[in-house]
This record gives structure tokens, C-alpha cells and sequence, in this order.
């Protein structure tokens, strides 16, 4: 069925729903890669009237992917809640951003489950960047495994102590700063060099070794592919969270190796373990827009609706974290600082509305049109929507991926500006240890006791 | 504090990445803020920098090798950031002038590429042909003219690997400018190349700069890639180097020659 809409003579006709999506897209370079965005701007603004006006039920009426064809769909209709759409089962795409704009923080976590990524996506083409912060700040998602992510009024950190080679003391000597900087509640979590278990099982045992050691109540993570990870949980090594990369339909995830079966294998081994002291939300992925363009899988979708379908898949695990790598890919799939920052943003709506713990790895490469300075605008757009966790990068230059992210500094900086405090366990275990204050602030001129662990220096 | 300084010292010591640079209130040291800042602004100069193909092909020739220029379907810097499918494809003129140029076939085609940083190539470039010369003379491998491609990735060498007839193609390509790696050459080596190859089915020597990877050393494992590669009739995910070990070998020379 077409989509038309009128302005002034000319009838603007939009063939199908993906079409139609993808035409009402802020403009974004992978779109255009793709050959399906908007060819001018009146053409995008013609499709964002025509999008308001559609039902939420013909959305999900009308897969973008038929059912049969891929498991990303079937899982998306399969646990869809029928009950909780009844209270938005009426509404319009643009009736929908009015009632999101309104509603309590309880009543958007009544309608998460029935929230699907198109839905998601479509209400946000038509949001400015301020409602997509406004709705963001009230969709919280709490969760849990050694600590307490995502409480209102806080703001997590992974600590990324990556290595060229990754050599325990020059990967221990990263932690030991990233924790003197009060970073680290969300996970120490390591991209590693190696994709070999036998380097795995070292980086889990140094992990799992310092996290035990100075007793921080916060969980370990190596960045490895989900079928290694399993094997080593297999060989009886300390795996808190099981990572995996994941896409927004099945030939996507399929090009990274990995299917809903994989998963589930993982999530039950991870479960099994029960390594989790005060929950057991223990997955970890991590996403990004135009990931499905680059397997060549993207079906005529545009990037951000098929990111919008990776949570989909992210929500089914209970993850404790997510995150959307949002400038990594680089400038064919966003160009530049405004199409990373737009993205950035919308990435973390659709997350919260779906009801995922979204946090953003704000990030660019260098042969992105951005730099340090679109960095601190989206990272400070992002507390004001009440991002669950950001990376904390040594410097914010991650000398083995190669492009810079965000510096321990940035969460200070993020803190001090907008008043966001660290998980309160990770917030107690830096008081105990001398390093920060009640009120969360690192105290200058303490003695470090971390450093009795720095490499060579133990007694 | 100063005990706590000379440990961060130590401690620095012990990997590449920005630790221990103190702060100031909640930001950066100016410092750590400048020397950021210097590095990203290299690494940009790098990737939008033109490559001089001209200046290039004197210095090729007087290696003694013959070259040719050609151009991809990216007309320029902002068309080959947004639109990696172009610069995969030879212009028309340059599907000409490469197609007069053909002399019979050819067991290796080289092609000197800018990709994502001109100054790798500028840098790099002509020293890595240099060291590999000797090796494809002692090995009596025919070289194809050195194809010179600007606005250039990877995949344009199948093209060019095809059309000269070549049993392989050797890509030398500025990488993509980390922030402390601006001058990155990357080399990959794709057997029996013809456009829809697929990065598995290539090899790729890495980080070939004055601070990383020696030209020398560079060339030895081209040379020992290409050797296995025409030997087996692959390269890529099936083909791995293992070329430190005959480098590194007590008969390393006595390897080199055998090729």
C-alpha cells in the first residue's frame, strides 16, 4: 500500500512502510550508501507528515522483514505484549510522541514490552533532538548483577583498559587508573587483541583476580565473540558477563557469526554460574547503526530502524548493559558530528522506550568529520537524557581499536556539570578505599591504596 | 605524592595508552588536552591530504620501474569518505588507459594507492618498493607497471590485477590515521584478483612505518606471502604468515634465496 501526502502541487507517494521510514529519516550518509534516503529535503519532511498519520497497529500489522524470512521478526511479534499495546494500540505515530511527551516515567515502563523497534523507531524520526532527550531522561531501566545500574540521578562508567598486545601489566596498569578516577562501576571490560581462550582465560583470571582482591563490587568482561566465551565457561574460567555484538536481523547477525539459539546457549551458561551477587542481569552487547549495511543484510531498511531491531534482540536476554558504538563505523554511515550526535541520540530513546539499558559509546574515528568537540556536546546532551553508562578510555584514545571514545576526565566533567552519581555500591566500595567522599568527589593528596597492586610494585 | 608520581611513571611505562595524566578539577591537564589535540590534528592533515602521483611516479622511476596513474569513480575527498563503493571502481579514462597499457600478463601487479592517508604513502611507499625489488628479481617474478591510484581502497586492485593480467595484485594503501599512527602503510596481497573478491581472501601486512613495521621486514613477508601464495593458488584466511619464522630463523638468508 502507498503513503501519499500533498504539499502546495505536489503529491509526495511513498511505496511501502520500510520506503516510507526510510525517506523520513534525518539524513545520514549509510542511508544515502544504501540508496534509499531522502532525495531532497522537502521529500524527508513530506514523509515524516505522512509517517505521523500512521497507526501503531498498521506498524506492527506489516513486518518489515516478513515473519518466515527472519528469526530478528519472528522474535520481535513472538514476545510482543498484547495487553500492555492496549493502551497505545489507538494512537498514531505522531499521537504517540505527544503521549510519550506526556506520560509519567511508570507509565512508560508499563508500555516498554509493547514498544517494538519499528514502533520505536518511527515515533522517533518525527521527534527533535529535545524529545528524544526529554522522553529518554523519564524511560529508566534498572539493572543488576554485582551492583546497581541505572537508578535516577546516576551514571555509569565501563572502564576500558585495552591493550596493542594485550599485556596483563599494561592492561592492569590502565584499571589501576581508570579506578583512581572513579570509573569502572559499569564493567572492566576489555577488547582483546587475541581472540585465542587461552588469552581469554588470562585477561578473566587478571579480571576476575583484581576485582576479587580489593573487593569491587563491580563485574569483569572480556569483548570476545559469545562461542568462545561459552567455551571458556566450559574450561571452569571466571566469565561474569557473556558479550556478544549483535544486529537487527538474522543475515546480520549471522555475518557475526552468531544466532538466537547461540545466544540462548549463552545466557543459560551465564546463568548457571550464578556469579552475580545482587542480580542476574549478566549480558552484555553491544550494537550500532549501520552494522546490517555493512554484512550487506539490510533488507532496503534504513541503519536506524534496523538498530532499533538489535535491541529487540538485546531486550529478549535481560542484558545488563547495552551499548550503541555510535561513531565507530565511520563517515559512510555517519558522516559527521551532527549525524553522530543525532544518531547518539536516538539510539538511546528507542533503547530506554524499549525498556533496554542503554548506554552510548560516544566515539569517532579520524576519518570522521568530528572531533572532541562533538564528543563533549553529544556526551553532555546524553546526561541530560540519562544515559545509563558511557566508556572511560584512557586519554579517550584506544590505542588497540584505534579511534577515540571518551576519557575518564569526560565522567568527572559529566558529574560535576550535571550532578550524576556513580552506581551507590561502586560509590561506598571508593569511599571505604579513601579515594572519593561521601558526596562522591575523588579526594586529591590521599594515598592511593590501589597502587600496592600495581604491577611490579607488590610486596 | 611525588612516590605516587613516580609510580604513574613506572606504570606509564608499561602500555601506549594516556595513563596517568593527572587532572585538573574534573578536566585534563592543558598538557594532556594540546598533545590530544596536535595528534588528532595530524592524523586529519593525513587523511585529507592529496597524494602527489606525479612526484611519486619520478621517484618509481628511478627505481626503475615503469608506472601509470589512474583515478577511481570518487571525484574527491568528501565523494570517496561518503561513497566506499566508488573508490573501488576505475574511472572510465583510467579502464582505458589501463586496458592500452596491458603488455602481455604478469605474475605480481603492484598498486600504490592513498586510501585513507596520502602521507603513509608519501613515506612509505617508495622504500617498501625499493626493499622488494630484489626479492621479485632473485624469485624471476614479472611485474606488471606500478599502478599509481588516487581517491583509491583496497578492492580497486582487483580491478586492476585483472586487467593486467596478474597472478596476484600487491595493494600498498595509507590505513586509516590513528591517532598515534598518522604514516600507516597497509599491504594487501589478493591471489588470481578480479572485481567481488572478498577481504577474507586477502593478506594483509600492517602497520609498515618508521615507528612500526620496517620496509625491509615488510618486503621479506611480501615476498614470502607471494611465494606461498603462487605455490597454493590462494591467499586470504587459508593462507597464514609464518614468514617470521624462516625471518627469525637460523637459516633465514638460506630461505630468502631458495624462493
Amino acid at each position: 500500500m502507498a503513503y501519499r501526502h500533498v504539499v502546495g502541487p505536489r503529491t509526495w507517494a511513498f511505496a511501502d512502510l520500510p520506503t516510507l521510514l526510510a525517506k523520513a529519516t534525518p539524513p545520514r550518509s549509510g542511508d544515502r550508501l544504501a540508496g534509499i534516503a531522502a532525495e531532497t529535503a522537502e521529500e524527508s519532511w513530506a514523509a515524516r507528515w505522512c509517517l505521523a498519520e500512521v497507526p501503531l497497529k498498521e506498524i506492527l500489522a506489516r513486518p518489515l522483514i516478513p515473519y518466515e524470512r527472519d528469526a530478528v521478526t519472528r522474535l520481535i511479534l513472538d514476545t510482543h505484549d498484547q495487553a500492555a499495546f492496549a493502551e497505545i494500540g489507538h494512537l498514531t505515530v505522531g499521537d504517540f510522541r505527544e503521549f510519550l511527551l506526556t506520560a509519567p516515567s511508570e507509565t512508560l515502563a508499563r508500555i516498554a514490552p509493547a514498544v517494538t523497534p519499528e514502533i520505536a523507531a518511527a515515533v522517533s524520526k518525527i521527534m527533535r533532538n529535545q524529545d528524544l532527550i526529554l522522553v529518554a531522561r523519564k524511560a529508566r531501566v534498572v539493572t543488576r548483577f554485582r551492583n546497581t545500574i541505572g537508578l535516577p540521578g546516576t551514571l555509569a562508567v565501563r572502564l576500558q583498559p585495552n591493550h596493542p598486545t594485550d599485556d596483563p601489566a599494561g592492561i592492569t596498569a590502565a584499571i589501576l587508573d581508570g579506578l583512581s578516577y572513579g570509573c569502572g562501576d559499569a564493567v572492566i571490560g576489555i577488547n582483546p587483541a587475541s581472540d585465542s581462550v587461552q588469552a581469554l582465560g588470562e585477561l578473566l583470571k587478571l579480571l576476575d583476580g583484581m576485582i576479587e582482591r580489593h573487593a569491587i563490587p563491580t563485574q569483569g568482561c572480556v569483548l570476545t565473540h559469545v562461542t568462545t566465551t561459552l567455551e571458556a565457561m566450559e574450561r571452569g574460567l571466571p566469565v561474569d558477563l557473556v558479550f556478544q555484538s549483535i544486529a537487527g536481523t538474522e543475515a546480520a547477525n549471522a555475518s557475526f557469526g552468531v544466532t538466537l539459539d547461540i545466544l540462548t546457549e549463552a545466557h543459560q551458561a551465564m546463568l548457571s554460574l550464578k556469579r552475580g551477587t545482587l542480580g542476574d542481569n549478566g549480558m552484555y552487547f553491544e550494537t550500532g547503526q549501520g552494522s546490517c549495511l555493512s554484512a550487506d543484510a539490510h533488507h532496503g531498511i534504513d541503519q536506524q530502524t534496523l538498530e532499533a531491531r538489535a535491541y529487540a534482540v538485546a531486550r529478549a536476554y535481560r542484558p545488563l548493559l547495552v551499548n550503541t558504538v555510535v561513531g565507530f563505523i565511520g563517515p559512510e554511515y555517519l558522516y559527521d558530528g551532527k549525524e553522530i550526535i543525532r544518531a547518539g541520540l536516538e539510539d538511546h530513546f528507542c533503547g530506554k522506550l524499549m525498556g533496554v539499558p542503554l548506554g552510548v559509546d560516544v566515539c569517532y574515528t579520524n576519518h570522521a568529520e568530528a572531533d572532541q568537540d562533538d564528543m563533549d556536546t553529544l556526551l553532555t546532551l546524553l546526561g541530560a537524557a540519562g544515559c545509563t553508562y558511557i566508556m572511560g578510555v584512557p586519554g579517550a584514545d584506544d590505542v588497540m581499536l584505534n579511534y577515540q571514545s571518551t576519557s575518564f576526565h569526560d565522567s568527572l566533567y559529566l558529574r560535576e556539570v550535571l550532578g550524576l552519581r556513580r552506581a551507590p555500591e561502586f560509590a561506598a566500595w571508593l569511599q571505604a578505599i579513601g579515594l572519593a567522599d561521601e558526596a562522591g568527589n575523588l579526594l586529591t593528596g590521599a594515598g592511593n591504596r590501589l597502587l600496592a597492586d600495581a604491577p611490579g610494585l607488590a610486596a | 605524592m611525588s612516590d605516587q608520581s613516580e609510580i604513574w611513571a613506572r606504570l606509564g611505562r608499561l602500555t601506549p595508552a594516556r595513563i596517568g595524566l593527572g587532572r585538573a578539577g574534573s578536566g585534563q591537564p592543558t598538557r594532556a588536552i594540546l598533545g590530544f589535540g596536535l595528534a588528532h590534528a595530524q592524523a586529519r592533515d593525513a587523511v585529507h591530504a592529496t597524494l602527489d602521483a606525479a612526484a611519486l611516479q619520478e621517484r618509481i622511476a628511478a627505481l626503475g620501474l615503469p608506472s601509470l596513474a589512474l583515478a577511481s569513480q570518487a571525484a574527491d575527498r568528501a565523494a570517496y569518505l561518503r561513497r566506499p563503493d566508488l573508490g573501488r571502481r576505475l574511472a572510465p579514462e583510467s579502464r582505458d588507459r589501463l586496458a592500452q597499457a596491458v603488455d602481455g600478463d604478469c605474475d605480481l601487479a603492484l598498486v600504490v594507492a592513498d586510501g585513507l592517508s596520502a602521507r603513509a604513502v608519501h613515506e612509505n611507499a617508495v622504500p617498501l618498493l625499493e626493499a622488494f625489488r630484489p626479492h621479485a628479481e632473485r624469485a624471476g617474478w614479472r611485474l606488471g607497471p606500478v599502478v599509481v591510484a588516487v581517491q583509491a581502497r583496497v578492492a580497486l586492485g582487483d580491478a586492476v590485477g585483472e586487467a593486467l593480467k596478474a597472478r596476484a595484485v600487491a595493494v600498498l594503501i595509507g590505513e586509516r590515521p590513528g591517532l598515534s599512527s598518522p604514516d600507516s602503510l597497509g599491504i594487501y596481497l589478493t591471489f588470481d584478483p578480479r572485481p567481488g573478491r572478498s577481504d577474507a581472501e586477502r593478506n594483509c601486512i600492517s602497520n609498515v612505518r618508521g615507528a612500526g613495521l620496517s620496509p625491509d621486514r615488510a618486503a621479506f613477508k611480501l615476498a614470502w606471502l607471494l611465494d606461498q601464495a603462487l605455490r597454493r593458488g590462494l591467499t586470504g584466511v587459508r593462507l597464514k604468515d609464518e614468514s617470521d619464522r624462516s625471518l627469525d630463523g637460523p637459516d633465514a638468508a638460506g630461505t630468502i634465496a631458495r624462493t
